[in-house]
Formats: structure tokens, C-alpha cells, sequence
């Protein structure tokens, strides 16, 4: 059905949004830095900046590639679930993480 | 006027009840899920679907809301196969109650081979008594494996796609589910599942046929106001109100009425 905006209706109504977003992930990045002890190799953290480049190379469905990026790219099912929750990425060499 | 087509109201207090009610919703439907901790006995889902089933209808029908349920045992209870299998078995007996559509929300959580077994016998289930089917896709990381895996798993059993929804879905999920002919949904959370800005993108770039939105408002961080806020951004960005509708409430009417149970008023 596509949108109904226009690109200056998009910047106009959802720049400020995003602006605010854009300044929380730096600064979590800066805290993350600024940060002491262990930590430094965190694989969400690796996924995440990952995901930041990726979003500057141009193509479309951003959205659909950044969860494919932090989606268990597996096909069989586990031996035994290892926990209720997920973590929200997994790490881009393929190992370890849970 | 929408319909909730998933939200669990028994963590809701009767004010999101008022609340909802206020903001137009007319009917609800409530998939049994995991209670943020691993009940112990069939027993114990016995009285929760007891809660199901009686309870929640009255509580809703207070403030004009038609309550409706699935039953199951979640997948986050599913790595323990037998006391999976009891619960599977006092399923039937609450399957004459006047407001259950069917089987869920059934699926994966952590994408294990237990999950899988159960996840299976509740298709069989489903398929035996002819019951329409709501299926829980795995959160995070795990949703895109865990999605392949139910599909193929829905289709090595035969199930009828046109019958089943296929619920959480996001934007690397949403197509292939759409494509292999399931009812997809979209479930609207603050931080872990779709926005409702991402939620109108998926609808500009996947089209509304065989999609729906909900709140699947719980006991953790929801809102279960969530689908009148996505109709809001909808017609924020100009979108026309039979779309808003569509997507809200004739969506969900169509694919819930297979079960031959569901009851929403007319829409104004």
C-alpha cells in the first residue's frame, strides 16, 4: 500500500525521535567505554556496532538485515533449551555467547 | 472500535480492562502462556484454564468486552515432556467451553528437540479436533531459526496454513510466513517485538491481507493499549480508515471466525 508521506513529512515528524535515539546509543557507547573491568569483548556490544555499520551502506529493508544479522543463522533444533530468555543477538564469529 | 486478538489479561488489572474498553475494544482473545515461572502440576494448568474459561469471559463482559481463549502448554514450559503430555490430556475436556477457538499459543522458545516434540503433539491436537491454531514464534535471536522450524513442522503435519496464525512476526519474519500462505501477526511492544511505527512500515511494504496487530499485553513491560496506538500512527501518516480497519478488526473477525465461536459486534 505504500506511505502516504512524503520524504520532508518523514523528516518532519519523526526527526526528533530518532535524533534522541541516535544520542542514546552514542552515549551508551561513551558509558560502555568509560566503563572498567571485564566486558571489553561483550558479543551484543560487537553485534550491535555491527548493526550501526550497516545501516550507513546505502541499501534497502535495513530493519530486515539488522535482525538477520543478530538471528541464529542454524537450522536444527538444540539438544536442550538453556535458558527461558535470549539475549538479543548472537555473536558474529558463531561461538560462544550463552 | 478494534479487536485484541492476543493479550493476557488474567496479569491485567480490571482497570486496563475499563481502560481498553474506552479506547474501543470490543473482543479479545487470550492464548494460555507461561506464567513467569514453571507450574509444577497438570493440576495447576487445570485451575488456570479454569481461569480461562470462566473468569476472564465475566471479568471482560463487565465492561462489554467478548472474551475469548486457546489453551495449551507454553513452549517455555515445554522442555519437561511429561508433564507437557499431562497437560495435553485434560486439553480436551475444556475444548466444549463456548469462548475456546483452539490450540495455543503453541510453537518454540529456545528452538530445543523437547520443544519440538511438544510443539508437534499439539498440532496433532489441533488437527484432530479441527481447532484453528495460534502459534508463538521464539523472541530475539531465536526467532528466525525457530520460525522456519514451526513452519516446516505445520507443514510435515499437514496443516491447513489458512488456519493457522503465525504470531510476532518482525520485519526478516513476516514475508516468509505471508509467502507459505499463514496468518501472520504482529505484536506491539516497547522494546523487544514491533513498535507501532514498525508495525505501519511492515503493513506500506508487506500490504494488510493475512496480517494483524496485538498487544500481547502481560505481566511484563506491555501496553495494552498498544493497538489503538498503532491505528493512531496509522492515521497519523494519512493512511484511510477502512485500511485502519482492516487491519484492526476485520482481519482478525475474518480468520477467528473460522472457529465458528467467535463473536465481535458488527462494526459501526
Amino acid at each position: 500500500m505504500g506511505t502516504p508521506l512524503t520524504k520532508q513529512a518523514v523528516a518532519d515528524l519523526y526527526f526528533l525521535e530518532h535524533r534522541a535515539k541516535v544520542l542514546d546509543l552514542a552515549a551508551f557507547l561513551d558509558r560502555f567505554d568509560r566503563a572498567a573491568g571485564p566486558g571489553e569483548d561483550d558479543f551484543r556490544v560487537h553485534a550491535l556496532r555491527a548493526a550501526v555499520t550497516l545501516l550507513l551502506d546505502g541499501q534497502p529493508e535495513r530493519a530486515r538485515r539488522v535482525l538477520e544479522l543478530w538471528s541464529d543463522r542454524s537450522g536444527e533444533p538444540i539438544d536442550r533449551a538453556p535458558m527461558k530468555g535470549a539475549l538479543g543477538a548472537m555473536p558474529l564469529d558463531g561461538k560462544g555467547g550463552r | 472500535m478494534y479487536i485484541d486478538p492476543h493479550v493476557h489479561m488474567v496479569s491485567r488489572t480490571t482497570d486496563d480492562y475499563q481502560r481498553m474498553a474506552l479506547a474501543g475494544c470490543v473482543a479479545i482473545t487470550e492464548p494460555a502462556f507461561w506464567a513467569g515461572y514453571d507450574r509444577s502440576t497438570a493440576q495447576g494448568f487445570h485451575d488456570y484454564f479454569r481461569m480461562l474459561t470462566d473468569f476472564e469471559p465475566r471479568r471482560a463482559a463487565q465492561f462489554g468486552i467478548r472474551h475469548h481463549t486457546w489453551l495449551c502448554i507454553n513452549p517455555k514450559e515445554s522442555e519437561d515432556v511429561g508433564l507437557a503430555r499431562e497437560v495435553l490430556s485434560i486439553i480436551p475436556s475444556f475444548l466444549e467451553c463456548p469462548s475456546v477457538l483452539g490450540i495455543g499459543e503453541i510453537g518454540l522458545n529456545k528452538n530445543s528437540r523437547n520443544e519440538m516434540t511438544v510443539l508437534e503433539e499439539h498440532i496433532a491436537l489441533a488437527m484432530k479436533h479441527n481447532l484453528l491454531i495460534l502459534v508463538h514464534t521464539p523472541h530475539l535471536e531465536d526467532k528466525l531459526k525457530g520460525t522456519h522450524l514451526i513452519m516446516d513442522a505445520l507443514r510435515n503435519q499437514g496443516a491447513d496454513p489458512g488456519r493457522v496464525l503465525i504470531d510476532h512476526v518482525e520485519e526478516h519474519t513476516v514475508r516468509p510466513v505471508l509467502d507459505r500462505g499463514f496468518w501472520a501477526g504482529m505484536t506491539l511492544y516497547p522494546d523487544t517485538k514491533c513498535t507501532p511505527q514498525r508495525a505501519a512500515d511492515i503493513f506500506e511494504m508487506h500490504g494488510t491481507d493475512r496480517l494483524w496487530i496485538n498487544s500481547a499485553g502481560d505481566w511484563g513491560v506491555s501496553d495494552p493499549l498498544a493497538v489503538p496506538k498503532c491505528q493512531d500512527e496509522l492515521r497519523r501518516r494519512g493512511h484511510l480508515l477502512e485500511t485502519i480497519r482492516k487491519v484492526s478488526y476485520d482481519n482478525p473477525r475474518t480468520f477467528l471466525s473460522q472457529s465458528g465461536r467467535f463473536s465481535a459486534p458488527e462494526r459501526a
